[in-house]
């Protein structure tokens, strides 16, 4: 098998036995992003080409590739392997990072022309938590401006492309990470995740992807869009992949007050418990009007699947999830209007001129931000504003808490709950860009679960036909929520899914992985 | 002062705003030091320069000396509170927006106790008989907050307006400070001026902060305002740039008379920052306040709650210190005038005081010397008492010099000049015997002297058995330039009585 095909696992397991080396993996993965995905193969960092040379049929998930450094870390993973060191189970594997993850080396953009070509000061502890680790970063993914979108085409520097269909969009806001391991452009990669910008972007690519209980992976050097909802987590072809990844990322970070101050649940010791005798919660307020048929049929066979294999499926309900996307889009823009107030020109990244420091600012913020960030900064600004914070923000707040109590209350019945991730598969590039609602209903079904702080992952459940071409047959995504703290239980009820279904992604866009689509029953 | 503040009938409302730095070793979130006067943006790191990503985490010691201080002023702890950030623009502010405390301070309802001069600010009849009266000042809340970079303005007045380009240094910003909010309860300068010098003391006792105006360690801006006895608060102006006590009771002086012409022509106060300027002696427009500034309040996401719990606020509040107006009573009590106790509390000679009684010294001598000539020769030469290698043993042993007859007063502040300006490295008594200070009072060397100068002086003498006896002074003189200076002044006379009467 192709290295670039090859799960993490299998790869780590193949360097343990020195059957490959590193630098073989790195270079096959370097080779195919030369070939693939649109970047300029020349220097230490291949950047991204311009947005201006978009179209062809490049995935353009990298917006810059550390070609160097990464060949230089798996040379020394593998010398450290022939002297015999005791090394972690994914090292010398390499991984995607999404660009909003500081890495000293290569800029972090954020898919912003605010921060072009800034150079970070410092690794984010996520980013020293995986060289500690071993594991090679191959470059910085694109995604949404500063996370804020749901396909990627917020980006300044032009949009990903879904690897099953490249005319179609690979969600977001981590579309470049998804679109990376769908795409066989690396095996594993970290997104963030807000308000569904990893689940989403998973469903759509049919890869499996993880927001962790909030806290439980520190924020240290993860550029704030939503400081109270985001949370980075692992993308992977397979969902023992993605345990092992957040494994290696998760627990308590004394640099960030929000980190969860206790031990991360292990998430190995009951993978592959199974789910039989188990009682999983159908969402009533999470399906319905607003879901593509196509979707609602692949997650009805899901439901049919867990419970062949022993799990007891009851509706639960959350009364309040209804009112979550709302709620979302005012805590979130709240957040952010004050945590992208940094970005004025004054300390790094773009400036713009004027004779004064207040005029500077502005100039530099219109020239800076994209459409989307601005409005967000406008609703969040306007939402504390005095007179109406009390509407608005305050507001949100309390359905907040009720959402969390909702959950709380459903786990007093089953051990997780389950939805589709997305009420559609990925649609036509462009299709959604110029209206901003049906945008955000992309979340409808993963913001109760952010705002809740409660674990939550997509992982592949089947394909289903576009509704603008029924001959296409796209990913659809199976969401698995567990309570607060207990990602162990979500990883488990993945892991059992994941062999019932027997699902291996395998997208057929034209440069993508060459093989054809398979759906093997077992 | 002897005329009134104001005409008749007007009433001055003052409310402060003092800005306290906490000097912890490190930040209010993260590791960087606090040192004052470092190269500029050398103690500075990604937290505290608000890079993309950098997370804030609290200093639990700055909470802890907050605590104290708000224990120390009276106040109630709250069990829960936490951050909000206060947004706005400003390129010293790293993140664009301040971490501050909003709705629920850590520190609520304190008061402080002034003493002033009775009848300050009630007109022509204060200062009757040097006597003091107590004023109690209510605090409103003690808020933590971080401060700000420096901006420096190139060019032309050094001001914002009118600069060439601006630099800033990160150093300052995110050092912790807390926030004192006086309530609108002081009704004259000398309250004003009181309160900030005692606030000042009590920040000294407690060791959170140096509190040096002139160094920016502890800042205040003066809430003014006037009305008619009875009437509503009149509009208020905040000013700012006061840089000492004194600046303050002029500042408040100008700015009371101004507000009072200002509404008597008629005219209407606008709300509005105002500069103090120090040498023209006046205040001036900085920026009006034409709406309330939207801050934009809002919990922030990045901090968790602080948490007090009673036993670590009883934890705390046994190590609140003798406060200086416990200090005041107590040097009183062991026979110091109170002006010289005032004094010593409030030049923070207090430990030196302390110590010295411990080895031994006198308190009232103590405190007679460490108020006059101490504080006088350390301020002529420029120096902090705990700078000057001074020390409680170094009083207590000059003043057993003393007592003992080795020096006399005059000699005793030579020693003491000689002891600072070897920064303590030597003691008096070594210091006496190197420069051969000590008092001639033997009985036999002093007479030959006085026998001496007597014959000498013949005619001297002749004036004074005449009935001159004040001519005696220049006979002294004589000893003492011939024992040079080191004759003890009493027997001197003594013996020279004895000798020209015989």
């Amino acid at each position: 098998m192709e290295l670039t095909q090859t799960s993490a696992s299998d790869l780590a397991a193949k360097l343990a036995g020195r059957e490959v080396s590193s630098r073989e993996v790195v270079d096959a993965h370097l080779d195919r992003i030369a070939a693939t995905d649109g970047v300029v193969a020349e220097g230490d960092v291949w950047s991204a080409r311009p947005a201006a040379d978009e179209g062809g049929d490049d995935i353009r998930a990298y917006l810059a590739v550390t070609a160097t450094s990464a060949r230089q870390q798996a040379d020394e993973v593998d010398a450290r392997r022939v002297a015999g060191e005791e090394l972690g189970p994914l090292a010398g594997v390499p991984l995607a990072l999404k660009d909003v993850l500081t890495m000293r080396g290569a800029p972090t953009t954020c898919g912003s022309r605010m921060l072009e070509g800034w150079d970070p000061p410092y690794d984010a502890t996520v980013t020293a938590a995986l060289r500690e680790a071993g594991v090679v970063v191959l470059g910085k993914t694109n995604m949404d401006e500063f996370a804020m979108g749901s396909s990627t085409e917020n980006s300044a520097f032009g949009d990903t492309r879904n690897p099953w269909d490249l005319d179609r969009v690979p969600g977001g806001s981590s579309g470049g990470s998804a679109a990376a391991v769908a795409g066989g452009l690396a095996p594993l990669a970290i997104g963030t995740d807000t308000g569904g910008s990893i689940r989403q972007p998973a469903a759509l690519c049919g890869v499996v992807g993880a927001k962790p209980t909030y806290g439980t992976v520190s924020r240290y050097g993860l550029v704030a869009f939503a400081s109270s909802l985001d949370q980075a987590g692992p993308f992977a072809r397979d969902v023992a992949d993605a345990a092992a990844l957040q494994a290696l990322i998760q627990g308590h970070d004394p640099r960030d007050s929000t980190s969860v101050p206790r031990e991360a649940p292990d998430l190995q010791a009951t993978l592959r418990d199974g789910v039989q005798g188990m009682r999983i919660g159908v969402v009533r307020e999470l399906q319905g009007e607003g879901y593509e048929p196509g979707v609602e049929a692949v997650f009805a066979q899901a439901l049919d699947r867990l419970a062949s294999m022993g799990a007891e499926i009851v509706e639960v309900s959350l009364p309040h999830a209804p009112y979550g996307l709302p709620a979302y889009y005012l805590i979130a823009p709240s957040e952010a209007s004050s945590n992208l107030a940094r970005f004025d020109g004054v300390r790094y990244g773009l400036r713009v001129d004027a004779p004064t420091a207040e005029e500077m600012n502005a100039a530099t913020r219109a020239a800076g931000f994209g459409p989307e960030v601005k409005r967000r900064i406008m609703i969040g600004t306007h939402a504390l504003s005095s007179g109406y914070f009390d509407a608005y923000y305050l507001q949100a707040s309390k359905v907040r808490t009720l959402i969390a109590r909702d959950f709380a209350d459903a786990y007093g019945q089953v051990d997780a709950l389950v939805s589709p991730t997305s009420p559609t598969v990925a649609f036509g590039l462009g299709d959604k860009a110029d209206d901003p609602l049906a945008m955000y209903l992309n979340d409808v079904a993963t913001v109760p679960a952010s705002l809740a702080g409660t674990p939550a992952m997509s992982v592949p459940a089947g394909l289903a036909p576009a509704p603008d071409a029924p001959d296409r047959q796209l990913p659809v995504g199976l969401q698995i929520m567990a309570p607060l703290s207990r990602d162990d239980v979500m990883y488990r009820v993945a892991w059992a899914f994941e062999q019932e279904t027997g699902f291996v992604p395998s997208p057929t866009g034209p440069r993508a992985l060459a093989a054809t689509t398979q759906e093997v029953a077992r | 002062m002897s005329e009134s503040l104001l005409p008749d009938g007007w009433e001055l409302v003052v409310g402060l705003e003092v800005h306290v730095e906490l000097q912890t070793n490190t930040k209010m979130w993260c590791g960087c030091s606090t040192e004052f006067g470092d190269e500029p943006n050398t103690n500075v790191c990604p937290v505290c320069t608000g890079q993309p990503g950098a997370l804030p985490v609290a200093n639990e010691q700055a909470i802890e000396d907050a605590t104290l201080l708000g224990l120390s002023l009276n106040g109630g702890v709250a069990e829960v509170c936490r951050f909000h950030r206060k947004n706005y623009f400003y390129p010293d502010l790293a993140k664009n927006y301040q971490i501050s405390q909003y709705d629920v301070p850590l520190i609520h309802d304190g008061y402080l106790d002034v003493d002033v001069p009775s009848g300050a600010g009630r007109g022509s009849e204060e200062g009757e008989g040097g006597s003091v009266e107590t004023r109690r000042v209510r605090i409103e809340r003690l808020h933590m907050e971080e401060d700000t970079g420096k901006s420096l303005h190139v060019g032309d007045t050094g001001r914002l307006h009118g600069a060439d380009r601006s630099l800033i240094d990160y150093n300052r910003c995110g050092i912790p400070l807390l926030e004192v909010v006086s309530r609108p309860d002081i009704h004259d300068p000398e309250t004003a001026q009181a309160y900030l010098r005692e606030l000042q003391g009590i920040v000294r006792a407690t060791g959170v902060s140096d509190a040096r105006m002139e160094e920016g360690s502890i800042r205040c801006d003066a809430n003014v305002s006037v009305r008619r006895h009875g009437e509503e608060l009149g509009t208020r102006t905040e000013i700012k740039n006061l840089n000492s006590v004194r600046s303050l009771g002029r500042a408040v002086r100008y700015e009371a008379r101004r507000q009072v012409e200002v509404l008597e022509d008629g005219g209407t106060i606008r709300m509005e920052t105002r500069h103090w300027d120090e040498s023209k002696g006046v205040t001036e427009t900085l920026r009006v306040k034409e709406s309330v500034t939207d801050y934009r309040y809002f919990p922030d996401p990045d901090l968790v709650e602080v948490v007090s719990s009673p036993a670590k606020v009883e934890a705390i509040r046994s190590r609140v210190p003798e406060l200086p107006a416990a200090a005041r009573t107590r040097l009183r009590e062991q026979g110091v005038p109170a002006e010289q106790a005032a004094a010593v509390v409030g030049s923070g000679s207090l430990p030196t005081f302390d110590a010295a009684l411990a080895a031994g010294a006198d308190p009232v001598a103590a405190g007679n010397w460490l108020a006059g000539d101490v504080a006088g020769q350390l301020t002529a030469a420029e120096l902090d008492l705990e700078d000057s290698g001074f020390t409680g043993d170094h009083l207590a042993e000059l003043l057993g010099l003393i007592d003992d007859g080795t020096l006399s007063t005059k000699l005793a502040k030579q020693v003491l000049a000689g002891v600072i300006q070897a920064r303590g490295a030597k003691g008096p008594t070594e210091v006496a015997d190197e420069q051969g200070l000590k008092q001639v009072s033997d009985e036999g060397e002093l007479r030959t002297i006085v026998d001496q100068v007597v014959a000498d002086n013949e005619g001297t003498v002749a004036d004074i058995r005449g009935g001159n006896d004040k001519a005696i002074g220049a006979l002294v003189g004589q000893v003492m330039k011939a024992t040079k200076g080191q004759a003890d002044p009493r027997k001197t006379n003594e013996l020279l009585r004895e000798a020209i009467e015989n």
